[in-house]
């Protein structure tokens, strides 16, 4: 690269793709060749910074400069700016790194993601990336587990079951094959981040998974993608591509002589299969649906073998604890919940993205010091946390913070992180509805409660919304909702009460004052 | 049933012989099915379950289970409306009316002149830039219905 070679970062999130970030980097490769200007443009991941994409930046001696939110008109007028080499123009954020959405940030899982090439493994090396499997390498398959136990890390995709414990079991077991599963089906609705990862950082996943195989005796990984993320799939069979290329996967991984073979498999529109029996139904080609546990996918998972089944965001997690050491990780967060989490602000918000804090701040500080109120101006009256699954939460308790724990104190859950913002304009009968009716169109049916109970939730509702004998219906939908909940056989079936009776116990005006109508 | 036509039979058998060593792999053949006919033909699942010795339910089970997959011919084009909560908390109910209305269908249905299939998904990740939707493997954010309007214009010189 000549010294008069710009580099210039525009990414490739979906995110960012949907706001028109192709068009701006087509419009910034012919303005700069117009210009005879030399540039270099890569592709990375988002900031997660999503009311100022498409983020364009700059290298410059003072760091990376970002502008944004760019359309392709606005191009021409960057140039004359001199954006290039970081000069002044309305669009212009300064140094991106010194942004307050990210600077009080505590990112160590989304370090990397919007600030390297997502697919160069040289890219990744140069951050920092493969520390943790050279460490791996010069430890037993104890150590690389115990590091993890005691890193205090839980399940990301909601669960929060202790991943430590989990990979001890199929440590464990002595069988001729297991598996590493990534549960790549991030189908809660306002939810984005290991869609973020996998097209910001997806040799992290890499990583993680191939640190995963060493420890527990896999040879074999398979991460199971949603077919909604087209634009996932093409990073990861990039990277895992690069990744072959380079050696850091298939029979020799980093010239140890262990093997570690990878590829991505997709879904085909299924809520369901993120749960995690009916994902390694799905991945073994069949119906997505859920097996009677036990047995537990780690003594008994995909083919019938010991299975690790862990979320994108569990295993992105896991370099960075074997690079830095179980300590480093576990000094962030609090209580039973250690580590950071990275939590999506989604939905009618006005700075909606991603936001890596330790565990422990308060639901207030992320609605309105990240999310800077409601996107419509209007009061903020519920959110959603923790995808269609999860309760809904009301603005008087939103001092509530950020913590498995503090959040089931409430009757709430974290899930994998998502916080889905509703003004007042919201009817919460309606949203109460959808929860049954979502339920009825993604049951995979094999148990009672919930293919048979979603149905009559939602005629249930309908008649609440009309007004119908109210008090009758809503002891109904009570008791329907407490069938469901101690019937299901998974989570689908089990949790969707969970918004029900939320909505219900806190908006109670929404469901009631029908009745007046008629 | 209507017979699979050679060259769709070919691809089968040729999708069929890419994937068949690779364990589980009826929903990496479907998908491969999908992509190259544009839908998974009713003669094509007997073809399926005998190559891979598994019955004809088996096959018909998967294929009818999973959303994505569909046993009938669609438009050129695929336009799914996101309908989870993070695009309704800004308007995905506005905005899917006024597509209906504009397109002149209902979901699962093709238009007259053969371009578009409208469907519902639940969710595309793009929960911070809502409402979004789908067209084909293009995504788009903020999509007011003035906005919908310009993309199809912009979608209709494409095509």
């Amino acid at each position: 690269m000549s010294a008069l070679t710009y580099e210039i970062y525009v990414p490739r999130d979906a995110s960012a793709l949907s706001l028109g970030a192709e068009s701006v980097a087509r419009a910034i490769a012919a303005e700069a060749r117009t210009r005879q200007i030399e540039v270099r443009i890569v592709r990375n991941g988002s900031r997660g910074l999503f009311w100022l994409e498409p983020l364009v930046e700059v290298v410059t001696p003072a760091g990376r400069v970002a502008y944004g939110p760019v359309t392709a008109r606005d191009v021409p007028g960057l140039f004359d700016a001199g954006f290039h080499k970081g000069g002044a123009h309305p669009l212009a954020l300064g140094n991106i790194a010194e942004h307050p959405y990210l600077k009080t940030q505590q990112r160590l899982t989304f370090e990397r993601v919007g600030v390297i090439d997502p697919v160069s493994v040289s890219d990744y090396v140069a951050h920092g990336g493969y520390q943790g499997l050279r460490n791996a390498l010069a430890m037993s398959q104890a150590e690389v587990v115990q590091a993890v136990t005691d890193s205090g890390l839980r399940g990301r995709g909601g669960a929060a079951f202790p991943t430590g414990i989990k990979w001890k079991t199929v440590l464990d077991q002595n069988a001729p094959q297991k598996y590493i599963a990534c549960n790549a089906d991030e189908g809660d609705s306002g939810t984005f981040a290991d869609r973020m990862l996998m097209e910001g950082d997806p040799l992290m996943l890499v990583e993680g998974m191939t640190i995963a195989g060493l420890a527990v005796g896999a040879t074999q990984g398979y991460i199971y993608l949603r077919c909604e993320y087209p634009h996932a799939y093409r990073a990861l069979k990039e990277a895992i591509a690069a990744a072959y290329q380079a050696r850091y996967l298939g029979a020799d991984v980093m010239g140890s002589g262990r093997r570690f073979d990878l590829e991505v498999r997709l879904g085909a529109g299924a809520y369901v299969c993120g749960e995690e029996t009916s994902m390694l139904e799905s991945l073994e080609g069949k119906r997505g649906e859920v097996r009677v546990r036990p047995p537990l996918p780690a003594i008994k998972g995909l083919f019938g073998q010991p299975t690790v089944v862990n979320n994108v965001i569990t295993l992105a997690s896991v370099p960075v604890i074997v690079a830095k050491g179980a300590q480093h990780y576990r000094d962030f967060g609090m209580g039973k919940s250690r580590g950071t989490l990275p939590i999506q602000l989604a939905g009618n918000i006005k700075h909606g993205g991603l936001v890596e804090r330790a565990f422990g701040l308060t639901l207030k500080e992320l609605l309105y010091d990240y999310g800077g109120g409601s996107a419509t101006g209007r009061p903020i009256r519920a959110i959603q946390v923790g995808g269609p699954l999860g309760a809904y939460i009301p603005a008087s308790q939103f001092d509530v913070q950020v913590d498995y724990e503090a959040l089931a104190g409430i009757g709430a859950l974290l899930g994998h992180g998502g916080i889905v913002v509703f003004d007042d304009t919201v009817d919460m009968a309606r949203m109460a509805r959808y929860a049954m009716e979502f339920c009825a169109i993604e049951s995979c049916g094999k148990c009672t409660p919930c293919r048979i109970g979603s149905t009559r939730g939602v005629e249930v509702m309908d008649r609440i919304i009309q007004g119908i004998d109210t008090e009758r219906n809503l002891k109904l939908l009570e008791d329907l909702c407490e069938t469901m909940l101690q019937g299901s056989l998974c989570g689908l079936g089990g949790m969707t009460p969970y918004p029900v009776t939320s909505a219900l116990k806190h908006f109670s005006e929404d469901f009631r004052a029908r009745a007046r109508d008629h | 049933m209507q017979a699979l036509a050679q060259a769709q039979r070919e691809a089968v058998l040729r999708i069929l012989e890419a994937h068949r060593a690779r364990p589980g792999a009826l929903l990496e053949i479907l998908h491969g099915v999908q992509a190259e006919l544009g839908f998974i033909p009713a003669a094509a699942v007997p073809v399926i379950a005998q190559e891979l010795n598994i019955s004809r339910a088996e096959v018909h089970g998967v294929v009818t289970f999973y959303h994505y997959f569909r046993s009938h011919p669609a438009g050129r084009h695929t336009l799914r409306i996101c309908q989870a909560e993070a695009c309704q908390s800004m308007g995905a109910a506005a905005l899917t009316a006024h597509v209906k209305q504009r397109l002149g269908v209902d979901f699962h249905e093709t238009t007259p002149d053969g371009r578009f299939t409208l469907e519902p998904v639940y969710c595309l990740g793009n929960c911070a830039c809502s409402p979004a939707l789908l067209k084909d493997e293009e995504l788009c954010g903020r999509v007011t219905p003035e906005r919908f309007d310009e993309l199809l214009a912009e979608w209709q010189r494409d095509s």
